[in-house]
């Protein structure tokens, strides 16, 4: 059952420029596609590894504006590609030692405070940055030269590094080192003394994270050929939580959903609605207080127990997690 | 020389008005374990209320007082009835601190504009006055005293009241607090109130130096995050080291390495985490 | 040698002295049994061995190994091993599952990011042979939250035998058992072989007893009584603890 939705929904990713028509919407999809791998990246740290952060739109920008220094300077692409991912790979670690000295609480806000070091940088630091203006790339990067420039283009080359990135997380989570990130959010103490090294897990799984954030980051830079301190401020990170929290964090589906939901939410909704910050906000308390395990998991919840009141027998539970 | 000295001067202004603003938010996280995301959005509503108050014909000070009034009876209504739905749940208080703060933010770019608003000096206090044989403007020296005062207050508060003793105490131990009978409800909702008031009474003084404009929040926040992880929560006195520490950190900063202020200022905070985590004086650890 | 070892071990916590000098030997392959009133330090003593609390002073020997400076997560890797008083089972899995996490600890596959945890039929064979030996073979495919206290107790033992301690610390194992599950796992826990030294620590008497072969009693940290379980039975000093001075 689940592979025939799988195979479907494969076939509506591959074929969404020609049933979507709109180059402004096969954008839009696009911008799904990328957030969903930003999301995806960060559900590793706060769902998995019950690490909750809001620096990480720092990480995706460093990213962005390595990738976009580097291009600008004249290398190639693929050394810009490479270098961008070494330099999100650095911060990252950097991050991460910085903040695993703190647990839940002090976990977050050292992470606030690095995530604004990051956007202080990019606003600041001009001759390295060019502060509130920016960094524009002339051209999309046109990997082993096929051009991206058309939408459609774009959204195919997007859509198989999201498809990549899945599969990465899919392998992530069945394997034992994903089990045992999952252990450390759970019992750190049991963990530890069953031998796991509690702090390292949580540092590699935080590469794992950094990485990927840093690959949407790049993909960001080749769709809107344009990086700035907006890019890295805390409503960003803030609107990357909330895409996992909304989404649910237990499975693959769910950063993929809140996704989705949050750039609808944001670029169409908002062409309607002028205050998305009010929105962003008045969302994200409405789901913490009454869907804590996010909009996934909490319809999921509400499903079944609506179903359940039609049934006799009581509703199987332990599903297969995605 | 004179450069330094004008530069330590202003330091110290920055210091205090920091103080202002970090002491809510360590008190806040100190008692009730909630980092206070709102605590910028409140500082800037502060600003904008007191802006409105001049604006209908008030005084600066009493424009100042019912600023901080408003936002602390803002405050109480989070508390009372949002936050403490969530009573437990530390990392959900984060996130709806968060939440809020976007949209307080937002509802104040909707009611006053994008355009940074300046707020004029009270008359009483403008001009400059002589110190070390230098002219200093007298408001920035004001604000020096205001800062102290209000530090002796909280302190008294603190250390003096019945109030305050009943603070220490929920500090120190929630579950022992409420045994003996201490209303801790209750002190969490006076608490976050008496936070958020410093913080908008705070946005309405240090209205004439930095103006009041979108963004602000986003500006004040991070700096009172580095107060309270360097200086420790949930101790006055650490709020009141750290303050000026972060005062002289970003101006002297801002002087010698413009471009690299920001980093200035965070290294330190950064240092401290590594090597001591619950800050300088703090004893509630990260 | 002895299994382990306990010289002069002190902890205090501000001024309160939860462990004070502490000297214990224990034998390979011997049934001990730690007793003592509420706040007497006998949790404390298990954390001060599995290494999550840091001793103010004394020495820790496992086997003949110093245990100053080795971190708590080499200690499972040392062949220590402990079930909690509080049940701390991971919570969203399996049973099976718990016990792979369990054997996984030892294992260089906790550090794959690549293979299949499902497809390793030899872990699953494994994860299974232990619930087996605790007689829950039949519900490895039972989440937690689906089992009965009963259950799960039996579960927090068969995390520890898992990785084939050398050394085995249960604290409180009975706790909250009915009469008949008691039984159940004192039989479980009598069918250890003697390649494992067990150390107890327990407030119900009768299943205890039963248990022990030489009993330590603690007092506010401190060593009052040890003997065999005859002579501590006797002893005044153990009678006027646990009925009052």
């Amino acid at each position: 059952m689940r592979r025939v939705a799988l195979a479907i929904a494969l076939a509506l990713l591959a074929t969404v420029p020609y049933w979507l028509g709109n180059s402004y919407y096969i954008n839009v999809a696009t911008q799904m596609l990328i957030y969903a791998v930003l999301a995806l990246g960060l559900n590793v740290l706060v769902g998995y590894a019950g690490l909750v952060t809001l620096g990480h739109a720092g990480l995706f920008g460093v990213a962005a504006y390595a990738g976009a220094t580097l291009l600008n300077a004249g290398h190639g692409q693929i050394v810009a590609a490479i270098g961008a991912l070494l330099a999100t790979l650095a911060a990252t670690a950097m991050f991460a030692v910085l903040a695993l000295r703190g647990t839940g609480l002090g976990f977050v806000m050292i992470t606030v405070a690095l995530g604004q070091i990051v956007w202080g940088i990019a606003y600041r630091w001009i001759s390295l940055t060019n502060g509130d203006n920016g960094i524009s790339i002339g051209t999309r990067p046109s990997p082993f030269g096929l051009s991206l420039v058309s939408a459609d283009a774009l959204y195919w080359a997007t859509l198989v590094v999201f498809l990549i990135a899945v599969a990465a997380m899919a392998i992530f989570v069945a394997s034992p080192f994903g089990a045992a990130v999952r252990g450390t959010r759970d019992q750190p103490r049991r963990m530890t003394a069953l031998g796991y090294n509690v702090w390292l897990t949580r540092f590699l799984a935080f590469l794992f994270s950094g990485f990927w954030s840093g690959v949407a980051g790049l993909l960001y830079l080749y769709y809107n050929q344009f990086v700035s301190p907006q890019t890295v401020a805390l409503s960003a990170s803030a609107e990357a939580l909330l895409m996992v929290i909304a989404g649910g964090t237990a499975t693959l589906l769910g950063p993929i959903a809140g996704a989705v939901l949050v750039i609808v939410m944001k670029d169409i909704a908002s062409a309607y609605i002028e205050r998305w910050n009010f929105v962003l906000g008045a969302i994200f308390v409405v789901i913490v207080i009454f869907m804590p395990e996010g909009l996934v998991p909490g319809s999921v919840r509400l499903w079944r127990w609506a179903i359940g009141h039609l049934r006799t027998q009581p509703t199987p539970v332990a599903d297969e997690r995605a | 020389m004179t450069l330094w000295l004008i530069l330590a001067v202003n330091s110290v202004t920055l210091g205090g008005l920091l103080f202002l603003l970090s002491a809510g938010f360590s008190l806040i996280f100190g008692l009730m374990r909630i980092p206070n995301l709102t605590h910028g959005s409140m500082f800037m509503l502060g600003a904008y209320l007191g802006v409105t108050c001049i604006a209908l014909g008030l005084g600066f000070w009493p424009a100042a007082l019912l600023a901080g009034l408003g936002v602390a009876l803002f405050g109480a209504v989070i508390e009372r009835f949002v936050l403490r739905r969530l009573v437990g749940a530390e990392l959900a208080q984060v996130l709806v601190t968060l939440g809020l703060s976007f949209m307080v933010a937002d509802v104040c770019l909707m009611q006053w504009g994008g355009d940074p608003i300046a707020v004029e000096t009270p008359p009483v206090l403008r001009g400059a006055t002589a110190v070390f044989g230098l002219a200093f403007p007298t408001y920035r020296l004001a604000i020096i005293l205001i800062a102290a005062v209000i530090a002796a207050a909280l302190w008294l508060l603190i250390d003096r009241t019945r109030l305050g003793a009943m603070i220490r105490a929920a500090v120190d131990d929630p579950a022992m607090a409420r045994v003996v009978g201490i209303r801790v409800s209750h002190l969490f909702t006076v608490v976050f109130a008496l936070g958020a008031g410093l913080a908008g009474f705070a946005g309405v003084i240090g209205g004439p130096i930095l103006s009041v404009y979108p963004g602000l929040d986003q500006d004040m926040l991070p700096l009172a995050l580095v107060v309270v992880i360097l200086g420790g929560t949930g101790r006055l006195l650490g709020s009141l080291v750290g303050s000026f520490v972060v005062g002289f950190l970003y101006n002297f900063g801002q002087a010698l390495f413009p471009e690299l202020a920001y980093v200035v200022l965070f290294l330190p905070m950064l240092v401290v985490l590594v090597l001591r985590p619950q800050g300088l004086f703090g004893r509630v650890t990260l | 040698m002895s299994a382990l070892e306990l010289h002069d071990l002190s902890k205090a916590f501000g001024g309160l002295r939860v462990t004070s000098s502490v000297n214990l030997a224990v034998a390979p392959g011997e049934r001990r049994l730690i007793i003592g009133p509420n706040g007497a330090g006998k949790t404390t003593l298990f954390n001060l061995i599995t290494g999550e609390l840091r001793a103010d002073s004394g020495r820790i020997v496992l086997f003949g190994r110093d245990l100053i400076g080795v971190a708590a997560r080499r200690r499972a890797h040392l062949g220590l091993a402990r079930t909690y008083q509080i049940i701390t089972l991971f919570p969203g899995e399996t049973l099976a599952r718990n016990v792979t996490l369990s054997l996984l600890g030892l294992s260089h596959l906790r550090w794959n990011p690549i293979v299949r945890l499902n497809a390793r039929r030899d872990l699953l064979e494994k994860a299974r042979e232990t619930l087996a030996r605790v007689g829950l073979d039949h519900l490895a495919d039972r989440p937690v939250a689906q089992t009965s206290y009963g259950e799960r107790r039996r579960v927090e033992i068969a995390m520890a035998l898992a990785q084939h301690p050398k050394l085995l610390l249960l604290d409180e194992p009975f706790a909250g058992l009915s009469v008949e599950e008691r039984r159940d796992v004192l039989a479980l826990i009598g069918a250890i072989p003697r390649d494992v030294t067990i150390v107890m620590i327990e407030h119900d008497m009768d299943v205890a007893l039963e248990f022990a072969e030489r009993i330590t009693v603690l007092h506010f940290g401190q060593v009052v009584v040890e003997g065999t379980r005859a002579e501590v039975v006797q002893h005044p000093r153990t009678r006027e603890i646990y009925l009052g001075e």
